[in-house]
């Protein structure tokens, strides 16, 4: 609109004076104001087009997929919900949703306690906190494959722990967590803890270094100690870190494949098949289409359930009531 | 109530020296202010007083014995905060309760007690609201609130009311004010508003790069400032230092002074000519109000001298006239009718017995 409109005085000025130097120069910022104008959208269109198709696009098709007889490849023949009810009446299936109940409570839960733990810690103003830091939140620079990597070195029966024990002369000592079945999830847990708590600890220490010192300073003349002020005032006060980091971890759970990927592949059996990894496995080796499209779009919407609220809450226009 | 007693504190930190020995004393039930400019050290004082920053030297008594070592919450006293230091995350009556519930106090004494400070802070309707849900005001009384509940020894209040608006500081200021009077709790307060020290102050202590300048009365750092650092901090506008010369006169000696128009004197009183000897060097601190135009009838009888008038600002309540004398812009506060016009020389009278001499050197009055 500005551009047409900058154009038309260009062409005024110009029919005025006609090719006077002054005229040729009011047409100059013209042309600069038009794709100056369009710039933003200019830049902004191959990343929009790109999400439309390759985000938005696929998620409609995956879905559409998921109504279809699609089996080694896609297949457009609609078949109603059968795929669904295949994908449900899948014992696996229910193994994978079972597992990412266990994984994403105490992946979520202790990744948070551990991090708000580090965080507490390092507010307390220790030296080399910058080093320590630093430490910390390296593991949230490696990819899941890095990590699911060496922790099966470090848990592996014989390479890892119980070798390093054995080798000590403590030769009764077990640790066969990551061949156990039923302890295999755990190994899970603890390497995904391992990753995620550094991050969720600058989360909080972010939150910690922002609260007003003059709380804590009256917290002390009313009479709380160190463990109370935490308690009753600090932590509540962290709420919104809380959300947010469930948040981010819950869709980390959620989506957790790489790391069962590198750790454990799934198994023993199918002790650690994840939704992600059920969904793989169905649709690019067991040429089940239709029924992966159909776990993806459970996992989406389980996405959808955590993130929805949350972006509401948080985009929604802030009201005085709140904390 | 009780008495505070500050000896010879310090406060370092590693090298720096913050707080470089500071000496007072507050009787029972005294409203002491402390004024200075920015990072002169109140904050730091104050957070010592209740034992939020360890002293480094010297000792602090509450009623007579030593606190330097008790924890915060063993010194009986309770502390306003400039940001009001509300928790969040508790309702009004929450805040209120919460010291009393770390003291074991029983549920039902906390509940009258939070009801008798609610009625007298005009609160109790917002008892059960979170603090985002209030105004600047109404913060500022819970978080008063949160003190009075208690029925401390001391008060310390940092700065309240700096986060209000002039109006609603105003109210505030007369409620703490009528607050001290009923409660004659003792107090000590920091602020940057001279209006606030002045009115609210028993006692007011100016404090300047971590020492103490001056200790006393509103009424004697007012009129009787032990330096110039003083005598500029506290009125406003702030009290004239005119570079004059004592010389000797017929009836006794007088401070002579440059003019735009040449120069002028001034008859010391008696008591100030005692303290100087012709040939002196000073500077004679003048209030703005030690002025009047001949005009006003607090004239009569008083040493005059003439002066162009450069700059007039009448401010409604009173005329500012703007003069130089001694080569330093002065002003000068006269009737809102003062018959002085700029540009025009006019003559003013000037009450000596309100003036005070400083030596140049030092800045020590004389
Ligand atoms: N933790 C600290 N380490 C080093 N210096 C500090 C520390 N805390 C305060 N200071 C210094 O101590 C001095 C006094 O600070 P203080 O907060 O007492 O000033 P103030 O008089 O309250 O100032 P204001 O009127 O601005 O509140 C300042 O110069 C400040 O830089
Ligand atoms: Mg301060």
């Amino acid at each position: 609109m500005k551009a047409s409109l900058s154009m038309k005085r260009a062409e005024t000025s110009d029919g005025e004076r006609g090719a006077t130097p002054t005229g040729a120069r009011a047409r100059r910022p013209s042309l600069i104001d038009r794709i100056g104008d369009q710039l933003p959208k200019i830049v902004v269109a191959p990343t929009f087009l790109i999400t439309l198709v390759f985000v938005y696009g696929f998620i409609a098709w995956t879905t559409y997929l998921s109504f279809t007889r699609s089996t080694m490849r896609p297949s457009m023949v609609w078949e109603g919900l059968r795929p669904h009810e295949r994908l449900w009446g899948n014992p696996v299936w229910h193994t994978a949703l079972g597992n990412l109940g266990t994984y994403a409570l105490l992946y979520i839960g202790l990744s948070t306690l551990m991090g708000m733990l580090l965080a507490i810690l390092l507010d307390q103003r220790i030296r080399a906190e910058g080093a320590l830091r630093t430490i910390y939140l390296y593991p949230m620079a490696l990819s899941f494959i890095v990590t699911g990597t060496a922790w099966k070195w470090i848990l592996n029966p014989g390479l890892g722990i119980e070798k390093l024990m054995h080798d000590f002369g403590f030769q009764d000592f077990q640790f066969q967590w990551l061949v156990d079945p039923d302890m295999a999830i755990y190994c899970l847990v603890i390497a995904g803890v391992w990753q995620s708590s550094g991050f969720v600890m600058a989360m909080f220490l972010a939150a910690l270094r922002g609260i007003d010192g003059e709380i804590i300073k009256a917290a002390q003349i009313d009479g709380a100690g160190l463990l109370r002020i935490y308690a009753r005032i600090i932590i509540p006060m962290m709420r919104p870190v809380f959300l947010s980091s469930f948040i981010i971890l819950g869709h980390l759970a959620i989506k957790s494949f790489d790391l069962v990927v590198a750790l454990t592949g799934g198994g023993p059996g199918n002790a650690t098949a994840l939704p992600a990894t059920f969904m793989y496995e169905m649709t690019f080796t067991r040429n089940q289409v239709a029924v992966g499209a159909a776990s993806a779009v459970v996992m989406l919407m389980t996405v959808c359930a955590v993130i929805v609220p949350y972006l509401y809450s948080e985009l929604r226009p802030k009201g005085g009531a709140h904390g | 109530m009780a008495s505070l007693s500050i000896r010879n504190v310090q406060k370092r930190y590693g090298a720096l020296d913050i707080l470089k020995g500071v000496d007072i004393d507050v009787g029972d039930g005294e409203f002491l202010v402390l004024v200075g400019p920015s990072g002169c050290g109140k904050s730091t004082l104050l957070n010592m007083i209740a034992g939020l920053d360890d002293i480094s030297a010297g000792e602090i008594a509450i009623d007579g014995r030593r606190v330097n070592e008790l924890h915060p919450k063993d010194r009986d006293i309770a502390m306003v905060f400039q940001s009001y230091a509300l928790y969040p995350n508790m309702s009004v009556r929450q805040n209120i309760a919460f010291g009393m519930e770390m003291r074991g106090v029983p549920k039902p004494e906390r509940e009258r007690a939070i009801g008798q400070v609610a009625k007298l802070l005009q609160i109790e309707p917002m008892l059960d609201r979170k603090p985002s849900q209030l105004s600047g005001g109404q913060r500022q009384r819970v978080a008063m609130g949160r003190a009075l509940v208690r029925n401390p020894k001391v008060f310390l209040f940092d700065e309240p009311l700096s986060n209000l608006d002039a109006k609603l500081r105003v109210e505030m200021r007369t409620e703490i004010k009528k607050l001290h009077q009923r409660l004659g709790a003792t107090i000590v307060y920091v602020t940057h508003d001279q209006i606030e020290a002045m009115t609210l102050a028993t006692r007011i202590a100016v404090m300047r790069g971590g020492e103490l300048q001056q200790l006393g009365t509103p009424h004697e750092i007012y009129t009787r400032p032990n330096n110039v650092f003083v005598a500029g901090f506290m009125g406003s506008p702030a009290m004239n230092l005119i570079p004059a010369l004592v010389s000797g006169g017929d009836g006794g000696p007088m401070v002579r002074f440059s003019t735009l128009d040449g120069g002028a004197g001034l008859a010391l009183g008696a008591d100030l000519a005692r303290r100087v000897r012709p040939g002196q060097e000073v500077l004679l601190g003048l209030r703005p109000e030690c002025f009047s135009d001949l005009g006003d009838e607090h004239s009569r009888g008083l040493p005059t001298f003439a002066c162009t008038v450069e700059l007039t600002e009448p401010t409604g309540a009173d005329l500012l006239a703007m003069l130089t004398l001694g080569g330093v812009e002065t002003v000068a506060r006269l009737r809102p009718d003062a018959a002085v016009h700029p540009g025009a020389s006019a003559v003013f009278a000037v009450d000596m017995t309100k003036a005070v001499l400083f030596d140049p050197a030092s800045g020590v009055r004389i």
